[in-house]
């Protein structure tokens, strides 16, 4: 018998995995992560750090000193606790949004400042990153994970691939073709749909009558499962679990995290204002991923306001610094992305590099 | 030298470069134990097993970005499309994805994925099967687009194309495949994708065409030279992203006069952005306007109407004496 829509049935699959409430307690000591405390604090230090850098990225971007940016505060937990789950030499498919990821998987942060402002540095990744460049394609990174995880499978290497998208891309082909390319494959994946509840204006409601997202998992085969995406250890424990069971040969896994972004959708003019009530944001924030893991540390004494005020300093420090190397970096001509196109150039690039090439020199 | 069909001589390619280099991949809807719908795959699952040659799912979308991932772990991946009309599904994962990942990052990843495909009218297949869609894709920078005309080229194209280190779709007209037998190498060979081929030697008129249009081209400059004294020059492109514009703008200066012939719709193909080259880099050697030999700017036509609907011997050869009477 096939559970009925909308029945307990369904409900019970697929559970909401908390392991911290709001207030900092731990509530399901059984599937508590094993983590050392010196990962407890780097995991808060990442979360403090990057809601500073969101802070200061928002600033920059009013400023003209960034370009394109989707902001993350709120998605701290969902975001870096499941990185902090992969291995160095795991790969990572992130959307737009996920440059926290990216930064804290080893990508240089005056390079993810480049990518904002769009400068192909920003794309020059250094080989020891495992990582694709920010996917604008909503959903296409999902089949691109099956080819990467059935690569790492083939050369039978010891990693896996990380592949973020919204709960809007959900709705895409791509996302289901990813997901049941990589079920029939068995290939080692975790697709972590990061679902904050609005895809730009539009509610999760209006994009699917799916009660869950993790259920999405029933039709590719494979596993599913729903965590509080405020729950940074909910959140780790979840990847990291996926992880072990792609790692053991068991298939991907696609993770839900039910989680809330407090600014707008980028910074091109969206405004939230028109689509979310106050009331629901100010619900959100209850649920805040720092204050829950701040109090949690600060009961174990692992975090202190010195913690917090050194990892704020830090993080205004390092963008500065970011930003000066990304001021450096030398303008971009006709002729280096001409340069990019092919191996060899074709005799329309060659007669193109020529003329540019001329245009640039008289320039100088 | 064997005689082989121009599937035979596919295979063969395919053959030869998975023994070649333990990364090529070939893979794609019904590629493995039944060997491809047209047996252009036919024996090599037998020979190199599920890990280089095997099934996906039916999704087109699907396997171009399981081959760009496939790319990005150091593989050389053949993926296959089943029939080109197919390719909208697989637009995004071609054009905007593996088309791009060089560009997009700063050459520090490239995609050495060749894009195989079967297209082309005459053989009355259903909708959506036989659309000449390459001017699609001759207009997405980052991609090189090959179409053989007969089993020798097929091959050391193939060939090339799998080998090069950028995205190459490599269309197959359906109705080549099997048409006539020609002498092939048994060894590995190459052709240079970008070059064309003087497939006729003439000095009238130069007739600038690809794929299966190469053999009515080449037919209807026999009967033009046996009735009408007029000496075609016909061009194979082989390739027509990027074009041969040398041995375009070479022949013209000797003929001074040129048709361009396609199978595509006139607002198709690639014959527009021919006469634009033409105009570049010829124009003051053009004794006439350069006709254009097209089908109508309708949608691919109901398998019965193919006969009135696909250009013919008799359009090419009407076409040319228009531009001789110029």
């Amino acid at each position: 018998m096939v559970p009925e829509y909308g029945s307990e049935e369904i409900r019970k699959m697929f559970p909401m995995l908390r392991i911290l409430d709001t207030q900092g307690h731990v509530v399901n000591e059984q599937q508590k992560p094993e983590m050392t405390n010196e990962e407890l604090k780097e995991l808060m230090r990442r979360m403090v750090y990057t809601r500073i850098w969101d802070q200061r990225a928002l600033s920059l971007n009013r400023q003209g000193r960034l370009g394109f940016y989707a902001p993350v505060a709120g998605q701290e937990a969902s975001m870096l606790a499941s990185e902090f789950a992969m291995d160095q030499a795991d790969w990572l498919l992130p959307s737009y949004r996920d440059i926290p990821q990216l930064v804290w998987h080893g990508l240089p942060m005056y390079k993810a400042f480049l990518y904002s402002r769009g400068h192909f540095g920003g794309g020059q990744y250094p080989r020891e990153l495992h990582a694709v460049m920010p996917q604008i394609i909503i959903g296409a990174q999902a089949t691109q994970t099956a080819g990467i995880a059935l690569g790492l499978k083939k050369r039978k290497k010891k990693q896996i691939a990380f592949c973020y998208f919204g709960d809007g891309a959900t709705s895409q082909g791509d996302v289901y073709e990813g997901m049941n390319f990589a079920g029939i494959y068995k290939a080692p994946a975790v697709f972590i749909c990061q679902n904050n509840r609005f895809a730009i204006s539009v509610p999760v409601e209006k994009q699917t009558a799916s009660e869950t997202l993790a259920q999405k998992a029933v039709a590719a085969g494979i596993r599913g499962i729903q965590v509080d995406g405020m729950d940074p250890l909910a959140v780790y424990a979840a990847a990291k679990n996926a992880r072990m069971r792609a790692l053991a040969g068991e298939g991907p896994t696609l993770i839900e995290t039910l989680t809330y972004r407090y600014g707008p959708h980028t910074m091109a003019g969206d405004d939230p204002t028109r689509y979310r009530t106050d009331e629901l944001t100010d619900e959100w924030e209850k649920k805040d991923p720092l204050i829950r893991f701040r109090l949690y540390l600060e009961k174990l004494g692992l975090w202190a306001r010195e913690d917090e005020e050194r990892t704020a300093e830090q993080a205004k420090k390092d963008v500065a610094e970011a930003l000066k190397e990304a001021d450096s970096v030398p303008k971009q001509k006709v002729t280096d992305l001409l340069g990019f196109m092919y191996e060899n150039p074709t005799p329309a690039i060659k007669e193109q590099l020529e003329f540019y090439g001329a245009r640039e020199g008289a320039q100088q | 030298m064997t005689q082989m069909t121009m599937i035979q001589a596919i295979t063969d390619a395919m053959r030869i470069e998975l023994r070649n280099d333990e990364h090529v991949l070939v893979f794609g809807e019904d590629v493995a134990k039944n060997g491809g719908v047209f047996r252009a795959t036919e024996g090599l699952y037998d020979e190199f097993g599920e890990e280089r040659v095997f099934d996906t799912p039916l999704a087109e979308s699907g396997i171009g970005g399981l081959a760009l991932g496939l790319a990005l772990q150091n593989y050389r991946p053949i993926m296959e499309i089943q029939f080109f009309g197919f390719v909208f599904e697989a637009m995004d994962s071609i054009a905007s994805q593996l088309a791009r990942l060089r560009y997009r990052s700063g050459g520090a990843y490239h995609a050495p994925v060749t894009i195989r495909s079967p297209f082309g009218g005459g053989v009355k297949t259903p909708e959506l099967h036989a659309d000449n869609l390459e001017g699609l894709f001759a207009q997405c920078p980052g991609l090189k687009v090959v179409i053989p005309s007969n089993p020798y080229d097929a091959k050391g194209l193939l060939i090339a194309a799998i080998r090069d280190n950028d995205p190459v779709i490599f269309l197959e007209h359906m109705k080549l495949y099997r048409s006539f037998r020609a002498e092939v190498p048994e060894e590995a060979y190459t052709i240079d994708i970008g070059k064309a081929n003087i497939a006729r030697e003439g000095k009238d008129i130069t007739v600038i065409t690809y794929g299966a249009m190469v053999q009515t081209a080449l037919k209807a400059a026999e009967q033009l030279s046996k009735d009408n004294n007029i000496e075609c020059e016909v061009i194979d492109l082989r390739t027509i992203s990027p074009l041969d514009t040398e041995t375009i703008a070479h022949s013209i200066k000797k003929t001074n006069r040129a048709v361009v012939v396609q199978e595509a719709q006139k607002q198709a193909g690639i014959g527009a952005q021919i006469i634009a080259e033409i105009n570049d880099r010829a124009l003051l050697y053009l004794d006439a306007p350069v006709g254009r030999v097209t089908a109508p700017d309708t949608v691919f036509p109901f398998a019965a109407a193919e006969d009135v609907w696909l250009p013919n011997e008799n359009d090419i050869k009407n076409k040319v004496k228009e531009v001789i009477a110029f």
